[in-house]
């Protein structure tokens, strides 16, 4: 990205020499861009100061503080990270988070990978590829309100059906084993349209000449899936698995309205144990460190992704 | 030997010809197949959206009786009515709710307030800092524009705690200017999005217009700002359906009434409504009140939102 802006600025540069001799005729001296992109840029600048920056450094002084938001935060170096060692809440956070992450993540790339291939393959239609989106505009909120009911013990039309196959009803946000299968699930059904749509993108980018090349030489579709489609679409399913994967990891909103953390902390995600610590308790360091723990996980993930990311770019080029 | 066919003019969907080919493609196993996965795979995205309607259309007290009825149980509009506080409390509970009450027009209001303010300002505020990156040139232009992005990564609830701690030091808890204001100057985003835009217009009417005189102000507003109304249209749809639906941070900060936002209302009204007999029709016609502009601006806007997600899959 770096690299086209100083193409662009380069490009020009150089094409443009009668047009800054205009332009400095033009603005007599007084206005020197650096100072017009100053004050372009200032109300930007000041958002991402004060609502970015400046809080994201706060956030890791806080994490080494003990503060309550009645007094102001002291000091305790790194009591709050040692404190979060022993906890077990924390490790119980850390584990269901993950045990989410894996069947969310896992399940939905799955399916995005298939119907993204499938609309690719028999249909242009818009309107397929916007009703597939459509869960994704809905909020969190509504899809948790929408999935709590579909799936309630009693009246839930899952359990109802569930019934007609001989199934007994099962709870599913009751039951502490199925807590988290089932708010992953039910976001796989928000995001798999978005997810599908992001990997339809990629797919629009391999060039129909090598699917021809692959049927001129006979290739099953079996193995054109495999060994076109998908090394081909390895970036684009990198940066895909990288947006889907650091989302799920702050799954919230979903656990907020139906379990709220139950059936006991089965479902207690790492951000719900932030909230808890930071909104119900007031030990706003301690929260903080965790949500540094939780900073440095995501930055991780991105970290391996962008690696991964870079080594595969030569498969298009 | 056809479905292998079928696979390499399919991938190739701007060559015109293949379209043809489509039309005269002959039904094959495979098609049909695929159709139906397709065909299951729209079921499974639609059908919750319709028993959330058939739900809110349904009386609560008879949804006990008849669970699994594919139309509306003693089809009535009590639960909208009831979400919408046009009911009497002697109506409300002989329909099985609960008798009380949700300010949902006070509610509405203000998420529409909230998110037509962090539209207008993220929109042209970004606009304008992506003006600053794409077209002017200055002294650490680069280095800047990678920081913007280094934002994309930190997550929000990291930045959520202390800007809590911000608002409550300035006093703006529970006020709209608390709950706009982070996201009212800019987000990464939407300045990484129009600089994208922004780079791609031609220099030439920019040339011809400071050769008339005119500043960078009047390019802006009269040149970039015109010239990009369609990403900017379309950034302004994701902006105002992403805080439309913003749940986590008015939760923490506007929880009074006055100020409260639908999303938040709705975990509300959920905790609220009795264990034992949940107003489900209650609940159901709230989230659908909840999700009109959304759908609406979905069918509005249907093609350029699919185009835009398909962008950032592509940048």
């Amino acid at each position: 990205m770096a690299h086209t802006a100083t193409d662009r600025a380069l490009h020009v540069g150089g094409k443009t020499a009668t047009g800054k001799a205009g332009r400095r005729r033009s603005v007599r001296g007084g206005w020197h861009e650096t100072g017009v992109a100053g004050l372009f840029l200032l109300p930007a600048l000041l958002g991402f100061v004060v609502f970015f920056l400046y809080p994201t450094l706060r956030g890791i002084y806080l994490s080494f503080t003990e503060y309550d938001l009645l007094t102001s935060p002291h000091w305790i170096g790194t009591k709050n990270f040692v404190k979060l060692w022993h906890d077990p809440l924390f490790w119980n956070a850390l584990r269901v988070t993950f045990e989410y992450v894996v069947i969310n993540i896992g399940v939905q790339t799955v399916l995005a990978l298939g119907l993204a291939v499938l609309i690719h393959r028999i249909t242009k239609s818009t309107m397929v590829r916007g009703v597939i989106l459509l869960p994704y505009l809905i909020a969190n909120v509504i899809v948790a309100l929408l999935w709590y009911w579909m799936a309630d013990v009693n009246l839930g039309v899952l359990n109802q059906m569930l019934g007609w196959v001989g199934v007994h009803p099962i709870a599913f946000f009751g039951d502490s084993h199925w807590a988290i299968p089932t708010i992953a699930l039910v976001n796989v059904w928000k995001f798999m349209g978005y997810t599908a749509l992001l990997i339809f993108a990629g797919l629009q980018t391999i060039p129909a000449t090598v699917y021809e090349a692959a049927v001129m030489d006979g290739a099953s579709e079996w193995k054109i899936f495999w060994r076109i489609t998908v090394p081909l679409l390895r970036p684009v399913l990198t940066l895909v698995l990288m947006i889907t994967i650091i989302g799920s990891w702050q799954i919230f909103d979903t656990v907020a309205i139906t379990t709220k953390g139950g059936p006991i902390n089965s479902t207690r995600v790492l951000q719900y144990y932030i909230y808890d610590q930071a909104f119900s308790r007031y030990n706003f360091g301690y929260a903080s460190a965790i949500s540094v723990v939780l900073f440095l996980i995501l930055a991780g993930v991105a970290f391996a992704q962008m690696k991964l990311l870079r080594a595969d770019e030569s498969d298009l080029a | 030997m056809t479905t292998q066919v079928s696979i390499a003019d399919v991938a190739a969907p701007p060559a015109p010809e293949s379209s043809a080919a489509h039309e005269r493609r002959q039904f094959s196993w495979g098609r049909l197949l695929a159709w139906t996965t397709l065909s299951l795979f729209l079921l499974i995205t639609l059908f919750p959206l319709y028993w959330m309607l058939r739900t809110a259309l349904s009386n609560n007290r008879a949804l006990f009786s008849d669970p699994t009825s594919w139309l509306p149980v003693h089809p009535t509009l009590g639960g909208f009515k009831r979400v919408l506080g046009i009911s009497s409390v002697e109506q409300a509970q002989a329909e099985g709710g609960s008798g009380a009450s949700l300010h949902f027009w006070l509610y509405l209001r203000n998420s529409m307030i909230v998110s037509t303010a962090i539209t207008a300002g993220q929109v042209f505020f970004s606009a304008m800092a992506a003006y600053a990156f794409a077209r002017l040139r200055w002294p650490g232009r680069n280095a800047v524009f990678f920081l913007f992005l280094t934002a994309l990564m930190v997550p929000p609830i990291f930045t959520m705690l202390p800007n809590f701690v911000l608002m409550k030091n300035l006093g703006l808890l529970n006020t709209f200017p608390g709950i706009v204001l982070p996201f009212f100057f800019m987000t990464p985003f939407a300045v990484f999005f129009l600089r994208q835009f922004f780079l791609g217009i031609s220099r030439e009417l920019e040339e011809a217009a400071i050769l008339d005189g005119a500043g960078h102000i009047r390019i802006f507003f009269k040149i970039i700002l015109p010239l990009s109304s369609a990403p900017i249209t379309t950034l302004g749809l994701l902006t105002f359906i992403n805080a439309w639906n913003e749940y986590f941070w008015p939760l923490l900060v506007a929880q009074n009434d006055n100020v409260r936002v639908l999303t938040v209302a709705l975990g509300v009204f959920k905790s609220q409504t009795p264990q034992g007999s949940p107003d489900w029709a209650g609940l159901m016609a709230a989230a659908l009140v909840a999700a009109i502009p959304i759908i609406v601006l979905f069918l509005a806007f249907g093609r350029k939102i699919v185009d835009s997600i398909q962008f950032s899959g592509i940048k």
